[in-house]
């Protein structure tokens, strides 16, 4: 398993690995905001929690359609699949890695894009933790749809129109959180709610993910 | 231990294409399976393999023993040779990753991006891993595809090193290798086209 994970990291940092991908798209997604917004600062910290949410959500499903499908088209899916390991243990690794290549990168930038939205101050830690809360979810979600369409050719649209609404509850409690944090209110109910969420799919999805990957590919 | 099939029925994107088959393979013994393009040596195998169930019939002494070798290598462009090997060797807990860069010739290309390879080259490669697997039984679909003539020899010794060893393989192929195996047509196993019985849900479609 750790030699997965190693590979997989390995394979995201060399040319056409794809990380940083995320990162700057979800850097210039909340740059352009404020130039479509206008310059209202009041404004700005109003939206900024749900801004940097929607934007990081979306840089994380840029790169789902990578994460099983170059696996597929090799090979290298087949041979895992007659390996030792079993397939709960290398998707759920597999999500693991697109989290430290995307997700992590995304909850360390956030605080620094979040001045350029002028989000309020007591908004910037609450942002982070959430964020750190609800990638993983997002990660492992969108490992899921990606074992859906892991045989279509062109499944990255598809992936995205499946995908998107199973990250509904993350987003609704994730910026939920973040916007009471930057407002100084009571942020534990959104912040348990969005633990609980990740706490499930990690547990449950692995197990749908190897199932679908199974049926993908016979 | 012995590989078992008895009695199989084999299905490709919903069509029956192999009914009734058995085979089995002892330790120390490798089967060839020929047949005409289509007649399901493909199927058979990954079957074997456990990447599909079969639609009838029973496979025993499969279970995380097999190494597969299909039509594509499983060869990451962006990863040295050497780091390929050992990415399988890691996952199968094998070890032996210098005698398998021997087998086939790999250590003058050992440090390459696997991407910089020459097909022939790649299918060396793919076919080293079975090497660093460690697994018994070798299920391999036409490997000698690619190859030249002294690659195939390596391969042949590759193979009869490991029937040496106790381990077995399955292989479907068209060309000779020059080993000592029984060979299994699998043309008289076709499946009639009637059927079809569970070989599909359309009906509840």
């Amino acid at each position: 398993m750790i030699a997965l994970l190693i590979r997989d990291l390995r394979l995201a940092f060399r040319a056409g690995g794809g990380f940083g991908l995320g990162l700057a798209f979800f850097l210039i997604v909340v740059t352009l905001v404020p130039f479509s917004v206008g310059p209202q600062p009041a404004l700005l910290g109003t939206i900024a929690p749900g801004i940097l949410w929607l934007g990081a959500l979306l840089a994380c499903l840029l790169s789902l359609d990578r994460l099983l499908a170059l696996d597929y088209e090799d090979g290298t899916l087949d041979l895992l699949l007659t390996a030792p390991l079993p397939l709960e243990a290398a998707v759920s690794v597999k999500a693991l890695a697109h989290w430290l290549t995307t997700g992590l990168p995304l909850v360390l930038a956030a605080p620094v894009l979040g001045v350029l939205l002028n989000l309020p101050v007591p908004g910037y830690g609450w942002l982070v933790i959430s964020l750190a809360l609800g990638t993983p979810a997002l990660s492992v979600i969108g490992t899921f749809g990606a074992a859906l369409t892991v045989g279509i050719k062109r499944g990255g649209l598809l992936l995205s129109l499946l995908v998107l609404p199973l990250y509904v509850p993350t987003l609704i409690f994730g910026a939920e959180a973040a916007r009471r944090g930057a407002g100084g209110q009571d942020v534990s109910t959104p912040l348990l709610m969005l633990a609980g969420i990740t706490l499930a799919t990690i547990a449950l999805m692995p197990f749908a993910s190897a199932a679908v990957l199974r049926m993908g590919l016979r | 231990m012995l590989l078992n099939a008895q009695n199989l029925t084999l299905a490709r994107g919903g069509v029956p294409v192999v009914a009734g088959l058995s085979l089995s393979l002892e330790p120390g013994k490798a089967l060839i399976l020929r047949g005409p393009n289509g007649a399901g040596k493909t199927t058979l195998l990954r079957t074997i393999a456990g990447l599909q169930p079969a639609l009838d019939g029973e496979i025993s002494g499969a279970a995380d023993r097999i190494a597969y070798a299909g039509h594509a290598d499983g060869i990451k462009a962006m990863l040295s040779v050497r780091e390929n090997l050992a990415f399988w060797a890691q996952v199968f807990g094998g070890d032996a990753i210098e005698a398998a860069l021997d087998a086939y010739a790999l250590h003058p290309l050992a440090e390459r991006l696997a991407g910089t390879l020459s097909a022939g080259q790649k299918r060396r490669l793919g076919l080293s891993r079975l090497l660093v697997t460690g697994c018994p039984v070798w299920v391999l679909d036409e490997p000698t595809v690619s190859l030249d003539v002294d690659a195939v020899a390596m391969f042949a010794s590759a193979i009869k090193a490991h029937l040496a060893g106790g381990g077995s393989a399955l292989i479907a192929t068209h060309i000779d290798l020059g080993l000592e195996a029984e060979v299994l047509d699998i043309t008289p196993y076709r499946a009639r086209p009637d059927q079809r019985a569970g070989a599909s849900d359309e009906a509840f479609l």
